[in-house]
């Protein structure tokens, strides 16, 4: 691998440029229309325009990113994350093309991103699964399949998503009823009256555990703690998840392995899982066939570079560490910083960066995507960056966290900043006695409209 | 009757229709009730509905499709 193709934006490709100059291959940035002053085509060796700002025609237009990867020299191309970065038709053209794709197969990338095939997959290779009906229940059949589950249970619209058609049956007395009633629902709303079954859990923690895999052997970098989401989207991730026992942690990270090495897994993948802390079970719910935004936190703790090591299995290298080379040491937290702000539902807030500093000292690190005078574009998500720290405990971690914040300044557009600031003062995240429901219900009554939030008011 | 128009409330990209697939939320004549979609605009991802701020008939929209609005940007014209 010589010159490496960015088919990204943002602060991805920023980070991959990095690493990929660290190890002496060259990179050509992709960019829409609105993108050319980006961080990243700044960093990039060259860039390339692939199409206008609208993300339908350039970053997600697969056949605009080969043909530009093939005209500028390119031998490999990063997917980054989000946009083509699981579409397996993508990764089979670039591979037509002669390309190498930093990623694995097209193959594993469809079997994965299949949530049946996937469940299918960690359950033939061992890895328990949130116990549910396989497939749609009947009034007839229910009652059987209720059994098995346990209470309480939720009831879920076959044609339905986004947690839309969701019923919790509590009592058994309920099952019947509810199950009328959702049919009926279901069939208005979508079209379709098939329901199936699952266990709701009702405190649940997010975990997930990293794996790289060299299509021979596969290791994991342990898990990361990711259960303080708005809206189903992670705000705050940590590494590594304190609520987890050593045992529980060790079977963890080990299903996560079974299952990559089942299907002879090749890049880097995170294995997503509920935690139920009552009866301290974890259950695989879906995988994710690429880099993450949080893989920052398991680079801290374990001194590896993630993408260094996606870039030398792309290039038929072997995984650069053994298992029991990998080693965790530490606590390390990332907060993201989006151009969204917090005290009016975290309403995009486009527009020109005037100031920005970054806060430094030991364990302190940001991976962003911008610079004093840069004008954020409206046609992409609202990530600015990642504020990461590391201390050999997670109170030295947030008591460095602390100060980070402190310090660190964007002025011109609000930002996720002020939240941060009321999270780490936060008696239960200090605690990290959080589930998935948290924050939600935390915004509620600490950062609703109007509400100075606990550390006063304040505009930054 | 005046006719009327109503400004958007943000800067992003205007969406006459639900998705591209679909015709347009209004044609010229139809009858328009208080609150009622007019129209999506989008930034960063995340989609304000633009909703008819009383009831009244649609004359037309202002701006295209896919148009590139800022806020007090006239989106459509009606009688009310």
């Amino acid at each position: 691998m010589r010159r490496l193709f960015i088919a990204n934006r943002g602060e991805i490709a920023v980070r991959i440029i990095r690493s990929a100059h660290a190890l002496g291959i060259s990179t050509v940035q992709a960019v829409s229309e609105a993108d050319g002053d980006m961080l990243a085509a700044r960093l990039a060796g060259a860039t390339v325009v692939v199409g206008p700002a609208r993300a339908s025609k350039s970053y997600l237009n697969g056949a605009a990113l080969v043909q530009a990867a093939l005209e500028s020299g390119c031998d490999a191309v990063h997917p980054g994350y989000g946009f083509l970065s699981e579409n397996a038709e993508f990764a089979a053209a670039v591979e037509a093309a002669g390309l190498v794709f930093v990623g694995p197969s097209a193959q594993i990338i469809r079997r994965m991103g299949d949530k049946v095939e996937a469940r299918l997959t960690a359950k033939a290779a061992g890895v328990p699964t949130v116990p549910g009906s396989d497939g749609r229940v009947t009034p007839e059949t229910a009652h059987a399949v209720a059994e098995q589950i346990g209470l309480p249970l939720m009831i879920k619209a076959s044609a339905g998503g986004g947690g839309r058609g969701i019923r919790i049956v509590e009592r058994r007395e309920e099952l019947e009823t509810q199950l009328a009633q959702a049919s009926a629902e279901a069939k208005a709303a979508f079209g379709d009256g098939g329901l199936y079954l699952e266990r709701f859990i009702r405190r649940a923690r997010h975990v997930e555990v990293q794996i790289i895999g060299d299509g021979a052997d596969v290791v994991h970098l342990y898990e990361r703690e990711c259960s303080i989401q708005r809206r189903r989207q992670k705000v705050w991730e940590e590494a590594p998840a304190v609520a987890l026992k050593p045992e529980i942690r060790a079977a963890l990270c080990e299903s996560a392995v079974r299952l990559g090495r089942s299907v002879n897994y090749k890049g880097a993948g995170t294995l997503e899982y509920l935690y139920d802390e009552e009866s301290e079970r974890f259950f695989f719910i879906e995988m994710n066939t690429r880099i993450q935004v949080e893989h920052p936190v398991t680079e801290m703790i374990t001194g590896l570079d993630v993408v260094q090591e996606m870039l030398r299995i792309a290039a038929g290298r072997r995984l650069s560490v053994r298992q029991d080379e990998v080693v965790a040491r530490g606590h390390a937290i990332e907060c993201r910083i989006n151009a969204e702000d917090p005290r009016r539902q975290f309403a995009p807030n486009p527009g020109v960066v005037t100031e920005f500093h970054v806060p430094g000292g030991p364990g302190v690190r940001f991976d962003g995507a911008i610079y004093p005078g840069y004008r954020i574009p409206i046609f992409y998500d609202s990530l600015l960056g990642k504020l990461i720290v590391w201390g050999e405990t997670r109170e030295a971690a947030l008591g460095r966290l602390r100060q980070a914040l402190a310090e660190m300044q964007v002025s011109g557009v609000e930002t996720t900043l002020p939240l941060h600031r009321s999270l780490v003062e936060d008696p239960e995240v200090l605690e990290s006695a959080v589930h998935t429901n948290w924050l939600e219900a935390w915004l509620a009554a600490h950062f609703s409209p109007g509400h100075a939030g606990p550390t006063g008011g304040g505009q930054t | 009757m005046a006719v009327k128009s109503m400004v958007s409330p943000v800067i992003g990209q205007f969406y006459s229709r639900p998705d591209p697939q679909q015709p347009p939320y209004l044609q010229p004549g139809d009858a328009i009730a208080a609150g009622a979609t007019i129209g999506l605009v989008e930034v960063m991802k995340t989609f304000t509905r633009v909703e008819a701020e009383e009831a009244g008939r649609f004359v037309r929209y202002l701006v295209e499709d896919e148009d590139m609005v800022m806020p007090g940007d006239a989106l459509f014209e009606y009688e009310a």
